[in-house]
């Protein structure tokens, strides 16, 4: 009980953000009227996905520094996980973008970089599987995932700021990647930032459990 | 430490090997100017914009040829011998300086054959000039810690291709953005150099990045 009580706090956030994000009043902006709701689903799996591949990262540089397998098990089902919500915010996204851009994909430059930092991470895993020795297909995916995130960094948050984009703030190309603080509203950021913690919260359960897993599946060589 | 002399004895290693046994040059060499070829054939002389897409396309898989060998074709054995004589972060410079300096040659080569074929679409010959050196060294940056991934990987060529495509988007994009100014295209103020930069910056966080991890990629 005293280490589960962030799966409490990350069930309860969602249940607040699954029911205060369909009740509460939202300021109609432009052609977004209610699906402006989306914004408490949508972009908490970015944020989420970003935490969760940073979180991933740092196991591999941990990894490397002590040659400890777990860490790298860890990397790797962080990773996995920051797939998954990943995709999410893709599917999200596109339905999101079917009732207000008209169409699910519209080469919207925040698409195109949110897909291919899919592609760079399922890389990650086509990599792991090219080698079968353990101790060397932890050392080079850490490198590669080591190196995957200095790419995925300045691919979402740097490169879709230079050109035009549908998303919200993108008219100019001074625009945020994604979020414009100022359309947010007092009472959606009380949805907002608790769906927030709540996603992330979940995707970190998620990995926790496919972590569990692996290690009671690997234990005979994990020495542990 | 990385020792000058090491690193000096490493790179001029690899350009006697390329000089002595030319067909890796050579073979290169044939490739840009069969692709470039079959191009012509193919689409005559493009206008500006599909040039600009085609020529980077092109230089793109001109490195993963070219840099690709410089670890697939050292040997475990010769490995080993390496790591004796030499610590990693010569080894890695060594390769880094010569990949810039191959891929640097080939950018201008290819350069050449595509003018000479596909017919001259840029406006500014010097500025586009710049930036294809620029766009070589930076490609060959990231395939060389890619190339040396892929040879731990079980010297797996095609391996450095998956991993490698989706990595270069990015400084791909910026570079067919930045070199369509070359091609007659207005930008706002500060928003050519403001790329330039960044990809400037780009490629000194990935040469920092090889320094850093080709050390944890040696040990075995």
């Amino acid at each position: 009980m005293k280490q589960s009580w962030w799966k409490i706090l990350a069930a309860v956030l969602l249940i607040y953000t699954f029911t205060a994000g369909f009740l509460i009043d939202v300021p109609i902006i432009g052609n977004l009227y209610q699906t402006i709701r989306n914004l408490f689903f949508h972009v908490p799996m970015w944020f989420g996905q970003m935490i969760l591949l940073l979180v991933s990262m740092i196991y591999s540089i941990r990894y490397l520094r002590s040659g400890n397998l777990i860490y790298d098990i860890k990397a790797r089902e962080f990773a996995r996980t920051g797939i998954l919500m990943g995709i999410l915010g893709l599917v999200t996204g596109a339905i999101w973008a079917t009732y207000t851009w008209g169409e699910p994909w519209s080469n919207d430059p925040k698409q195109i970089a949110v897909a291919i930092a899919l592609l760079i991470y399922l890389a990650y895993f086509v990599l792991r599987n090219s080698m079968t020795d353990m101790d060397k297909r932890a050392r080079v995916s850490s490198v590669y995932n080591i190196f995957a995130y200095f790419i995925y960094v300045p691919l979402i948050m740097v490169l879709p700021r230079l050109v035009q984009s549908l998303h919200p703030g993108g008219e100019g190309v001074e625009g945020n990647p994604a979020l414009n603080g100022q359309d947010l509203d007092p009472t959606m950021r009380l949805v907002f930032w608790p769906a927030v913690i709540g996603w992330t919260l979940t995707g970190v359960w998620i990995s926790q459990l496919y972590i569990r897993f692996s290690l009671h599946k690997e234990k005979n060589w994990l020495n542990v | 430490m990385p020792s000058t002399q090491k690193i000096a004895a490493l790179f001029k290693k690899d350009l006697l090997l390329e000089i002595r046994q030319q067909y890796t040059f050579y073979g290169i060499l044939l490739y840009i100017a069969s692709t470039i070829f079959v191009l012509y054939l193919s689409m005559g002389q493009p206008e500006a914009s599909t040039w600009n897409g085609l020529f980077w396309m092109n230089l793109l898989f001109i490195c993963i040829n070219a840099v690709a060998k410089s670890f697939l074709q050292e040997s475990r054995g010769r490995m080993l011998y390496y790591y004796s004589i030499a610590g990693a972060l010569d080894f890695i410079i060594a390769k880094l300086l010569y990949n810039f300096l191959l891929m640097l040659v080939m950018s201008l080569l290819s350069l050449l054959l595509f003018s000479f074929f596909l017919g001259v679409a840029y406006s500014k010959i010097l500025l586009f000039a710049g930036i294809v050196c620029l766009g070589g060294i930076s490609i060959s940056l990231v395939f060389t810690l890619l190339a040396a991934i892929a040879a731990r990987a079980n010297q797996n060529a095609a391996l450095m291709a998956i991993l490698g495509f989706p990595l270069i988007i990015p400084q791909l994009l910026l570079l067919v953005k930045i070199s369509k100014s070359a091609f007659g295209e207005i930008f706002r103020e500060n928003a050519l150099l403001q790329m330039t930069l960044l990809l400037g910056g780009l490629d000194i966080m990935i040469v920092v990045l090889s320094l850093i991890l080709f050390p944890f990629l040696w040990k075995d």
